[in-house]
């Protein structure tokens, strides 16, 4: 098993996070793991991006040129990712800042109200794990449990009381793909 | 060994270094490895050894001139314009034949250049860099636990030829992240003063001098002598490389750190196509693994040297095979770094070509 992420959006949106949060759960379940984040002065205010290979083997390269899947947080990241895409890869997107259709036919999409869900749940900081939820979900890279127990390693002191909501958001991304994946 | 912590590259380096007993960090930030200096600026206090951010790269490397010829474990860490401005001391350094480490994350350049990785420091690290004959041992990992585990090396190598090691990374492996297990710590109680460290005379019968300096040509003729006699020494033991499916290969690429470990995933791609792809990747850059290049010329119908530079190592490379073979060149600049597909494309061009 070798699993290739691309998580992109707005510097802020909790791009980052997300992706040391699959790269630490990957750890936990004991897979070679790579996390690449995109740095320099496109994170402040513009597009910021990490690649995340989770692998039962030892990785070579980290970059990840063609994404068999990506979270997208926004659309200059759809306008960026999208042509990138292999093809039969899956993007799924923060619809809620995407106000536009994905022009491939031959990749999948699955379009999640991001945003609104995570205000609804109290946090719109949340959104990033509304999405990743839904991802480990529908690629089975990690187990959504694993990511649970690696919020622990981020989420300390002071932000230890944001443990819940994150994980009521992982569950409900997980719904949420589980009724596209027509497990529900 | 112990538990595997997910970690960034830059902070890997801070670590290792002072589980292998490093006692003293002498620096000035610059991006992309200030998690390295932050890191130390953390841990070394804890420990009651010595952080110091000092005013300039130029007193920084000085400060490690003066740490290291106590025969202390001393590491600075800087990037490619940092680098440049402490080239003078590392020519005093090689000539005062003293221990020290120095941690180079490239990035692009010339000049101010950008914070993006790149490999364009190649000839600086491998070739002196400084004024003068010398080297460096400059060794060059190509993931996170292969920098965890030669920051152990970088040390013990500098110590047993009292030479400074260049532990050349790049940018993108500074600030990537990766599982990585450290080896045990070194324990600090058990070094010794070495013999020769400016100390003070104590009930020595002699004062220990160090210098690089001989106003007589004949003395500094010596010194260069000695200098050259001790970079033999290194030659014949301390060459290192790995070859990657190179036992039935018919082409290789050759590369080094992020680029040797992206053509890795090419070598993968051009098998599952049926291409008898290899790569041989230099651990130490100097000494430089020309032997085993030499070697396999032979069996070789070309070589494709591939850096993120416009061809420096491509120089050793081609001087190693020796005109036995082709040696053709793939490379990206400014910090842009080639994927492996790019790179597989340049290889297929090439056999094409050939037909």
């Amino acid at each position: 098993m070798e699993k290739k992420l691309v998580i992109a959006g707005f510097g802020g949106q909790g791009v980052m996070l997300a992706g040391e949060l699959l790269a630490e759960a990957g750890k936990e379940e004991e897979k070679y793991v790579t996390f690449l984040p995109s740095y320099g002065p496109e994170m402040r205010g513009g597009t910021a991006n990490c690649h995340v290979i989770v692998s039962d083997n030892p990785i070579a390269s980290p970059i990840i040129a063609n994404p068999e899947a990506a979270i997208i947080m926004n659309l200059p990241s759809l306008d960026k990712f999208e042509p990138l895409m292999e093809e039969d890869g899956i993007l799924i997107l923060n619809k809620t800042l995407i106000p536009k259709e994905v022009q491939r036919k031959d990749v999948r999409v699955l379009s999640i109200d991001a945003l609104t869900i995570a205000k609804e749940l109290g946090n719109e900081k949340v959104t990033n794990l509304i999405l990743l939820g839904a991802y480990v979900t529908v690629e089975k890279t990690v187990s959504l449990e694993t990511v649970k127990n690696a919020l622990k390693v981020f989420l300390t002191g002071k932000k230890e009381k944001l443990i819940p909501i994150n994980e009521k958001a992982l569950d409900k991304g997980a719904e949420i793909a589980k009724e596209f994946l027509g497990e529900k | 060994m112990g538990e595997k912590i997910l970690m960034k590259g830059a902070e890997v380096i801070a670590e290792a270094a002072i589980r292998a007993g490093c006692m003293a960090f002498f620096g000035y930030p610059i991006t992309p490895q200030n998690e390295t200096p932050e890191y130390f600026s953390r841990r070394m206090p804890q420990l009651g050894r010595v952080f110091l951010q000092a005013e300039s790269e130029v007193a920084a490397i000085n400060m490690v001139y003066g740490a290291a010829c106590t025969g202390t474990r001393v590491i600075t860490t800087s990037s490619s314009p940092g680098i440049s401005l402490m080239q003078e001391g590392f020519s005093y350094i090689a000539n005062s034949n003293v221990p020290c480490v120095v941690v180079n994350a490239m990035r692009g350049g010339p000049g101010l250049g950008d914070i993006a990785p790149a490999q364009a420091d190649y000839f600086q690290a491998t070739k002196g860099g400084g004024h003068g004959d010398y080297h460096s041992i400059v060794i060059a990992p190509h993931t996170i636990q292969e920098e965890a585990d030669l920051m152990f090396d970088a040390f013990d190598l500098a110590d047993k030829y009292r030479i400074m090691v260049v532990v050349l990374v790049d940018g993108l492996m500074g600030q990537m992240m990766e599982p990585v297990e450290f080896k045990d710590w070194v324990d600090v109680k058990k070094f010794k003063t070495p013999e020769w460290a400016t100390v003070g005379q104590g009930d020595r019968d002699h004062r220990n001098i160090i210098t690089s300096l001989s106003i007589l040509a004949e003395g500094l003729e010596k010194m260069n002598l000695h200098l050259q006699e001790k970079y033999r020494k290194i030659k014949e033991n301390e060459v290192r490389y790995e070859e990657y499916k190179m036992d039935d290969a018919e082409y290789a690429v050759t590369a080094f750190g992020t680029v040797a470990r992206i053509s890795k995933t090419t070598v993968d791609m051009a098998r599952k196509k049926g291409i008898k792809l290899g790569l041989i990747r230099p651990i130490t850059l100097w000494p430089f693994p020309t032997e085993i290049i030499n070697k396999r010329a032979e069996q070789l119908k070309f070589f494709l040297d591939s850096e993120m530079n416009e061809g420096q190592m491509l120089e050793d490379v081609k001087l190693a095979v020796n005109g036995k073979k082709p040696v053709y060149f793939f490379g990206k600049l400014g910090g842009v770094v080639p994927t492996a597909e790019d790179i597989l494309k340049e290889v297929e061009k090439h056999i094409e070509g050939g037909k």
